[in-house]
C-alpha cells in the first residue's frame, strides 16, 4: 500500500515538473514556432499553433538584412572572455575568502553582491563618459571589461560556496609538502573544484550571452553582439513580430545547445552544497 | 589541463578581442543611426547606389528599436560620445536639438537637392530660426481609414472630413460584438508617441491646449473634460476589448485581421492595410481626415522621420552627401524603379504629389497629402499657446510628463479610475514637474 502511494506520488511529481518545465519552455516553443510563420500568421487571433504553412522566409530576410556572424562572434568573444578573465580574478579572491578568512570577510561578500543590487542604468552616465575618454565606446574590449566587472560578485560568490565544501586540511597538507600558494590553488585546489568552476563558468558566460542593458548602450555598428542584432528588429510602425522572432531564435540556438549538452554539470554545480 | 586550455582559449579570444575591424585608410566611414520601419530597411538595401558613385564612404548601420535609438542619441550627443554621423530622428526632436546646438545645418545642400521642394508643414517643423536641422526622408499626418464594406452596411457614407460626431454614429452603427467587429480602434497603450500622442492631437479638435500662454497646464478645463470624456465614449462601448494595450501596430493587426470598422492613425499605415499580403480587408479600405468639431482644428498630427547630423560628428561631409542621396528626387526614382511607387518614402515633398504615376499608384496619395497641409505645427490649438507641436510640445520635458498622463488616461481607459480623476493627476503632476523645470 505504502509502495502505491509512492508510486502515485512519483507519478504526480513527474507530472508536476513536466508541467512547470512546458510552462517555462513555452515562450521559447512559441518563439521558436513564430519563426516559420507569415506577419499575418503570426498576429491571428485566435493564434495558430502547428497548423500552418511553415515558411523560411523570415529566416531568408534576416539573413539578407544582418551580418548575423558578425553579431554571434561579438557574443561569443564577448561572453567568453569576460566569463574567463572573471574567473582567474575571482579563483584566489575566493580561495582566500574561502580559506584564511578575515574579521570582514563576510561583510566583503555582502558588500560585492550589494553592487548587483543597484540599477545599472544608476552609474551608465559614469561608466559612459569613461569609455569616452578611453576611446572604449563600440570596442569589444570595452564590452569584455565591463561584462566581466559586473558578474564578478556571482563568480566569486559562486566560487566561495564551492570552495568552502573542500576540506582544508587537503590544503594544508600540499603547503606541508612544500606546495607554494600558485601551486597550491593551481595543482590541488582548480583540479578538485573543476566541476564547480565549470558550472560558474556556464552559468556566467549564459549571462554575460543575454546581457542587453549595456550591450545595447556602449555599441553602435561593430561590437554589437547578439542582443543589440535582436533589438534592431522591433519596429515602431509596421508588423515585425515573424522576423524578430527568427532572429531571437537564430540568438539563442548556440546558448539553447551549449545549455541542453551541458545540463548536467549546471544543475549539479548549481545544486553544489545545498544537500548536506 | 583543463586550466591551460581555457587560458590558451582565453588568450586566443582576447586576441580576436583586440582586432578590431579597420577600414581602408582613405574611406570615411559613415555610422548611421535608425529604426527598423519599412522605408529604412528599404534604404539600407538600396546603398549600393551610394556607395558606388561615392567610393570613399563606407556605410554602418545601427538598427534600434524607437524608443532605444531615442535614448541612445540623447546620451551621445549630451555626452559628445561621436558614435553615430548620421542620426533618424523626429520633428520633437529637431526643433529642441537645433536650439541646444546639437545639430548641424543643412541649409548648404546643394540647390539641386531643392529645398523649395519640401512640403511646407514638414519643412516648418525641421527649421529653427531659419536653419534646416534634419532632412525629411518620410513624412506623416493622421487620418480615418475605414471599412467601406462595414460602412454601406450601416447604411452610412463617410465624409471627406468627418466630425467627431459622425465618427461615434458610424462607429455605433458598425460595432458587431457578436461578431467581433469593433466600431473604432485608437491607440489606447501608454506611451508619450502612443496614446498621449493621440489624444493631444484629438483634444486640439476639441479647443483643449497643453498650457495657457504663461505655461499654466489645462487639463482642469473643460475642453479636456470633453475630449477624455468622449474619448473613453467611443472605446468603452465601441472599442476593442484590452484597448489600453493597444498601441499603432497592435490596432494595425487587428484593422488587418477585419475587427476594427474604423481606425484613426498615421498616414503611413495606409500602404499596410492596402497591401494585400498581409491584410485580409485590403480591397475595402477607405479614408478620410481626421475628425474635428467645427472649431477650426482636425485632430490630426504631423510627424517626419528625418535624417540629422550631430555637431560632434567628424564626417559631417561625407554624412551630408549620405543624406543628400537618401532625401532627393532621384532615391525616391529609384525606389520607385526597384519596388513601385507605392513603396516611395511619402510626405516630404510636393513633387511626388505632382507625379502622376504615384498618384495612380497610391490611392490614399491625396488623402495623406490633405491630412500633411492640414497641420499647422506653429499654432495648432484654437486658444494661442507658447509652443510648437501638434500632438507634442516641443521643450525637452514634454516626454517624461507626457509618459505620465499616458499612463492616466491608459489607466483610466483600463477602467482603475475614471476619467476626471485622470485629469486632475495629470494636472497635478505636469503642474509640479514643470514648476521643478523652472516654467
Amino acid at each position: 500500500m505504502a509502495r502505491a502511494v509512492t508510486h502515485q506520488r512519483k507519478t504526480l511529481n513527474t507530472a508536476i515538473a513536466w508541467g512547470i518545465g512546458l510552462l517555462i519552455f513555452f515562450p521559447v516553443l512559441w518563439t521558436i514556432l513564430t519563426s516559420f510563420k507569415t506577419e499575418a500568421q503570426a498576429i491571428a487571433d485566435p493564434p495558430v499553433f502547428f497548423f500552418f504553412d511553415w515558411t523560411l522566409e523570415n529566416y531568408a530576410v534576416v539573413q539578407e538584412r544582418s551580418d548575423y556572424m558578425r553579431y554571434l562572434l561579438n557574443s561569443v568573444i564577448i561572453a567568453g572572455v569576460s566569463t574567463v578573465l572573471g574567473i582567474v580574478v575571482a579563483v584566489p579572491a575566493a580561495w582566500s575568502m574561502a580559506f584564511v578568512p578575515s574579521r570582514r570577510t563576510k561583510d566583503i561578500l555582502l558588500w560585492m553582491l550589494s553592487t548587483k543590487m543597484l540599477p545599472a542604468v544608476g552609474v551608465l552616465y559614469p561608466i559612459y563618459l569613461i569609455f569616452i575618454e578611453l576611446e572604449l565606446l563600440d570596442t569589444r574590449t570595452g564590452l569584455v571589461i565591463v561584462m566581466m566587472l559586473i558578474n564578478l560578485p556571482i563568480i566569486v560568490w559562486m566560487l566561495y560556496t564551492y570552495f568552502r565544501e573542500i576540506p582544508g586540511e587537503i590544503l594544508e597538507a600540499a603547503r606541508m609538502d612544500g606546495a607554494s600558494l600558485r601551486e597550491e590553488i593551481l595543482y590541488v585546489l582548480t583540479p578538485m573544484a573543476v566541476p564547480g568552476i565549470a558550472s560558474t563558468l556556464l552559468l556566467n558566460f549564459i549571462l554575460a550571452w543575454n546581457e542587453a542593458f549595456w550591450t545595447l548602450n556602449l555599441t553602435a555598428a561593430k561590437a554589437g553582439p547578439l542582443t543589440a542584432f535582436i533589438a534592431s528588429y522591433s519596429s515602431p510602425e509596421g508588423l515585425f513580430y515573424a522576423k524578430l522572432s527568427a532572429a531571437s531564435t537564430m540568438a539563442i540556438a548556440p546558448i539553447l545547445i551549449l545549455g541542453w549538452f551541458s545540463q548536467k554539470q549546471l544543475v549539479r554545480g548549481l545544486t553544489f552544497g545545498a544537500v548536506k | 589541463m583543463y586550466l591551460k586550455t581555457m587560458v590558451r582559449a582565453a588568450g586566443v579570444l582576447a586576441l580576436a578581442a583586440a582586432t578590431g575591424v579597420h577600414a581602408d585608410s582613405h574611406t570615411t566611414t559613415v555610422t548611421i543611426a535608425t529604426v527598423n520601419n519599412g522605408d529604412m530597411i528599404r534604404m539600407q538595401g538600396l546603398t549600393d547606389d551610394f556607395t558606388s558613385r561615392n567610393p570613399d564612404i563606407a556605410l554602418e548601420w545601427v538598427t534600434l528599436e524607437e524608443n532605444v535609438l531615442r535614448q541612445r542619441v540623447t546620451q551621445d550627443i549630451a555626452t559628445k560620445g561621436g558614435q553615430f554621423d548620421v542620426l533618424t530622428i523626429g520633428t520633437y526632436e529637431v526643433p529642441i536639438w537645433g536650439n541646444n546646438g546639437w545639430l548641424v545645418s543643412l541649409n548648404d545642400l546643394p540647390a539641386d537637392w531643392d529645398i523649395d521642394d519640401l512640403l511646407p508643414a514638414i519643412r516648418s517643423g525641421l527649421t529653427v530660426d531659419g536653419e534646416l536641422y534634419a532632412a525629411p526622408f518620410y513624412g506623416e499626418s493622421s487620418m480615418v481609414m475605414y471599412r467601406t464594406d462595414l460602412m454601406e452596411k450601416a447604411g452610412m457614407e463617410m465624409p471627406e472630413a468627418p466630425t467627431w460626431d459622425f465618427i461615434r454614429q458610424a462607429a455605433a452603427a458598425m460595432t458587431d460584438k457578436d461578431n467581433e467587429i469593433y466600431g473604432v480602434c485608437l491607440r489606447g497603450k501608454a506611451g508619450w508617441g502612443e496614446n498621449a500622442a493621440f489624444i493631444t492631437a484629438m483634444s486640439n479638435s476639441f479647443g483643449a491646449r497643453w498650457f495657457d500662454e504663461d505655461w499654466k497646464p489645462q487639463f482642469d478645463s473643460e475642453a479636456w473634460a470633453n475630449t477624455l470624456d468622449f474619448y473613453m465614449d467611443l472605446m468603452t462601448n465601441y472599442g476593442p476589448p484590452g484597448a489600453s494595450t493597444n498601441g499603432f501596430n497592435e490596432n494595425l493587426s487587428l484593422f488587418q485581421q477585419g475587427k476594427c470598422g474604423m481606425w484613426i492613425d498615421a498616414t503611413v499605415a495606409a500602404s499596410f492595410v492596402t497591401n494585400p499580403k498581409d491584410s485580409t480587408v485590403a480591397d475595402s479600405v477607405g479614408f478620410a481626415l481626421a475628425p474635428d468639431n467645427g472649431l477650426g482644428k482636425r485632430g490630426n498630427w504631423l510627424w517626419a522621420w528625418s535624417l540629422a547630423i550631430p555637431a560632434g560628428s567628424d564626417a559631417t561631409g561625407a554624412a551630408k552627401k549620405f543624406i543628400e542621396w537618401a532625401t532627393s528626387r532621384e532615391y525616391t526614382a529609384l525606389v520607385a524603379s526597384k519596388e513601385g511607387w507605392a513603396n516611395v518614402p511619402p510626405g516630404t515633398r510636393t513633387s511626388l504629389y505632382e507625379n502622376p504615376a504615384y498618384l495612380e499608384a497610391a490611392p490614399f496619395a491625396e488623402m495623406t497629402l490633405g491630412s500633411i497641409n492640414a497641420a499647422d505645427p506653429t499654432q495648432p490649438t484654437v486658444d494661442p499657446v507658447p509652443y510648437t507641436g501638434i500632438q507634442f510640445v516641443a521643450i525637452p520635458e514634454f516626454a517624461g510628463i507626457a509618459t505620465q498622463v499616458g499612463q492616466e488616461f491608459s489607466a483610466a481607459l483600463a477602467g482603475r479610475q475614471t476619467a476626471a480623476e485622470a485629469l486632475a493627476k495629470a494636472q497635478a503632476l505636469t503642474a509640479e514637474e514643470m514648476e521643478a523645470a523652472g516654467y
